[in-house]
């Protein structure tokens, strides 16, 4: 098991009048090398959750063990967590700093207090995982770049630090359809290669059900889903209750399925409907 | 009277990039009609010139060559350039970043005060504007602490509140969540329905994109394609092409298509399609 | 920390202090002030007190929340304190090593203290109880006339009010900086002044840059709302001066007029 939660509680502001539970509760655990899906509405808690697996906010009560590792132990080294688990923030392009992309995406692995040679591998390698040409852009100042190309080198700065597991909040926000595409096909072929497990926080139900093997569903700071992605998405009205949706294209299948057609309703891309439908037209043809 | 409420004549807008130090076009010869109390939808992806083209609608920004006109009168005219952002208001991307007072009506009073209404004028219009974006029971608090969705309808109340004719809107959802792109959509229509505002939409989401009269698609500073969303989005391979997304059961129908199943490719919802089959 | 300091805070209420049209209520803590630096005995602070007291329970401000706002002020109070017990000379109390502590420099201590409480009490009431944006408005009243002197009173208080406005979305902003840098390593708690202040190059960079695209952003969005300086401008709210705005006036110049005189009988 690479992520173990037990019990975990966060509350803002503990004993004043603007107290607020932001995590109720909270019982997760991940094996090495899933894909997880992270839903739920703007403040159902999770990016206090998210924050909390590597050490930026310390729980009000309750263990999160990383790796074999209690990072809520008092003597952890908060170096040691953020080696383990790296988060990329919203809008993580708004982050950059320094005079060259080398320079930005090189920050993370020399603060791990790694020698040059290897800084320099990993930024080459992290910059050839989002797609970056390394020998024309390495030397160029990230604020020149396009939105697409800044989101990819803040999001290589994290992935230079080798986590295990990586976090993504809403890494597609603001990006065209082929941006985002590109992207997350980028950040696919990462998990099929080195096989680190990801944890993708998104508000696209299209892009969760294309991508992650298992959904998490957060409300009101407690997890209150955590199946199988073609699990989370039969269950459309308990969804839809706490203002989530399902994929376009699920909700096609269940209704047409409504009709009194015999036809799965567990369909999660295009590519499926169009394969089950194909098949149901050619059994009614018989 | 004409009913044209926006005129693009043949406008091309260089600037100079400053990385490479070369001109370069983000609006290329470009003409089109924004008619009156049309719901107009621009669709493109990030760099295709759409933003650049929504800023010389109300004279953020004035053509390098070609005219545009605002209710007949031309953007370059010094004289009318007031009455022309009076006339085609603009809401931006970023809610934070065009929010200027500390309490919701006096942002909202802001525009009008800068047209020196008269006080007890600017009262009213302020309580219309927020009802009409339904935000009155916010009038007294303070924009930091609202909502994405919130936050961009106090900007479109602010906006409401010129009184203009047209309203421009420059991705306003792209920074939202889905209930605030909701709510914002939402207030878009009703705008265009209920209040007779000629609406241009700046986007790159085609769910949004579907609920305009007409759709203008937008890729290196040209126009690519035009016409109804249905006759837009029934040509997938060339929307996809553009690097843009169509709704999935339009694809759905599309490849079904393609596999010889006998249905319209013009398909935009869920139900449009359940009919068919 | 930043949460703490309530000086510059308003506190809502709808009481006859609140009320109070904002250029009385400046003209009032002007007076105030240099009333306070006319003052060179203890007995007038019991007039200052009373009125303090007065006006901190009209305004129904808990005195707490005013306290409050004495905390993050407490050092340089204390350096006031300490400062003034120790170069009065005088009749010697006592003696701490080299240091006299004499008969004059503590009464002059305690003095000089009072006046500082005294002086951030008065001014955070005019805060707490006037909105930003009354108070802006009151500022760029009472500059105005000076604007044939060039003085550009309605621009002050248009950059006072933006900066108002952005203050807590840069206090945001820096804690989500703050946030993604400590996620790539960055460390913004321990070493020397010097590696302190070069860690915080990763922080004050992005902030800077988002904070001139925001200006950039805002500047465009107030263009095409029409904005084009103050003249011929109108507001929502105009200022007017009611029948007790005046009275109240009338009745704060007597009476730190008679504070000031103490001074002179």
């Amino acid at each position: 098991m690479i992520i173990d939660i037990k019990n975990l509680n966060f509350i803002y502001n503990p004993n004043t009048p603007f107290e607020s539970r932001a995590l109720d509760n909270v019982n997760i655990s991940i094996e090495k090398g899933e894909f997880i899906g992270l839903i739920g509405h703007t403040g159902s808690g999770k990016s206090t959750l998210v924050q909390h697996l590597n050490g930026l906010i310390k729980p009000t009560s309750g263990e999160i063990i990383i790796d074999g590792t209690n990072i809520t132990d008092k003597d952890v080294k908060l170096k040691s967590i953020r080696q383990k688990v790296g988060l990329v923030f919203q809008y993580p392009e708004y982050q950059l700093f320094e005079e060259s992309v080398y320079k930005d995406i090189a920050f993370g692995p020399s603060n791990l207090g790694l020698d040059e040679s290897e800084v320099h591998i990993r930024v080459k390698d992290a910059m050839e995982v989002v797609g970056l040409d390394f020998e024309s852009l390495k030397d160029r100042s990230p604020f020149e770049l396009s939105g697409g190309q800044k989101r990819r080198v803040a999001i290589a700065g994290v992935i230079a630090m080798k986590p295990k597991v990586l976090v993504l909040d809403e890494p597609t926000a603001g990006l065209d359809p082929h941006g985002r595409d590109e992207i997350l096909n980028e950040i696919h072929e990462l998990f099929k290669k080195e096989g680190i497990t990801i944890i993708l926080v998104s508000h696209s139900m299209e892009d969760v059900a294309k991508l992650v093997d298992r959904i998490l569903v957060m409300h009101q700071g407690k997890i209150v889903m955590d199946d199988k992605t073609r699990e989370i998405f039969k269950r459309a009205d308990e969804l839809e209750r706490i203002g989530l949706g399902i994929p376009q294209i699920t909700k096609f299948m269940r209704e047409f399925k409504t009709l009194g057609k015999d036809v799965r309703e567990d369909i999660l891309t295009v590519q499926e409907a169009k394969e089950e439908l194909l098949r149901y037209f050619k059994e009614k043809r018989r | 009277m004409n009913n044209i409420m926006i005129k693009v004549e043949n406008v091309t807008y260089e600037y100079k990039s400053y990385i490479e130090e070369e001109i370069q076009a983000a609006v290329k010869n470009l003409s089109l009609e924004v008619k009156k109390g049309e719901f107009l939808v621009i669709l493109g992806h990030n760099g295709s010139g759409k933003s650049t083209l929504s800023k010389m609608m109300n004279g953020l920004l004035l053509p390098t060559s070609g005219d545009i006109y605002v209710m007949d009168m031309n953007t370059k005219d010094e004289e009318k350039i007031w009455d022309i952002r009076q006339k085609a208001g603009i809401v931006f991307q970023n809610p934070d970043n065009q929010i200027v007072a500390t309490i919701v009506e006096e942002d909202v009073a802001f525009g009008p005060e800068n047209q020196g209404i008269d006080p007890a004028e600017i009262r009213k219009r302020v309580d219309d504007s927020l009802a009409i974006v339904e935000m009155t029971e916010y009038k007294k608090h303070a924009p930091h602490l609202l909502s994405g969705g919130q936050k961009q309808r106090v900007a479109i109340a602010g906006i409401l509140a010129m009184n203009p004719d047209c309203i421009i809107f420059d991705e306003p959802t792209s920074m939202l969540d889905p209930t605030g792109r909701i709510e914002v959509m939402n207030t878009i229509r009703k705008l265009n329905q209920e209040e007779g505002k000629s609406i241009v939409l700046i986007t790159h989401y085609m769910d949004e994109a579907v609920q305009g009269d007409r759709v203008v698609v937008m890729s290196q500073g040209e126009i690519q394609m035009e016409g109804t969303p249905k006759e837009i989005f029934s040509q997938v391979d060339k929307i996809k092409e553009l690097g843009l997304d169509v709704p999935q059961v339009t694809e759905l129908a599309h490849e079904l298509r393609k596999e010889g199943i006998d249905i319209p490719g013009d398909i935009l919802s869920v139900e449009e399609l359940l009919k068919l089959l | 920390m930043i949460k703490d300091i309530t000086i510059g805070q308003y506190f809502p209420g709808d009481t006859f202090i609140h009320r109070l049209d904002p250029r009385i209520k400046i003209i009032i803590v002007a007076l105030f002030i240099a009333s306070l630096f006319f003052i060179d005995n203890f007995y007038p602070y019991i007039l200052v007190v009373g009125f303090i007291y007065g006006a901190v329970q009209l305004s129904k401000v808990p005195l707490k929340f005013i306290l409050k706002g004495l905390k993050p002020l407490m050092f340089i109070i204390m350096i006031t304190f300490v400062i003034n017990i120790f170069m009065t000379k005088g009749e010697v109390l006592f003696e701490i090593g080299p240091l006299a502590v004499t008969k004059e420099g503590l009464r002059q201590a305690v003095f000089m203290a009072l006046r500082l409480i005294f002086l951030i009490t008065g001014t955070s009431l005019l805060t707490l109880t006037t909105s930003p944006i009354a108070l802006t408005d009151g500022i760029e009243k009472l500059l105005s006339p000076f604007k044939k002197v060039g003085l550009p009173a309605h621009e002050l208080a248009m950059m006072m009010t933006i900066a108002l406005r952005f203050i807590p979305t840069l206090l945001e902003e820096t804690d989500k900086i703050m946030k993604a840098q400590m996620a790539r390593g960055a460390d913004f708690e321990s070493g020397n002044i010097l590696r302190r202040a070069k860690n915080l190059v990763p922080l004050l960079v992005p902030l800077f840059i988002n904070a001139f695209r925001r200006a950039d952003e805002l500047a465009t969005a107030m263009e095409a709302r029409c904005y084009r300086g103050g003249d011929s401008r109108t507001r929502l709210n105009e200022l007017m001066l009611k029948r007790s705005d005046i009275v109240t006036l009338g009745a704060m110049i007597l009476f730190f007029g008679l504070i000031i005189s103490t001074r002179y009988i």
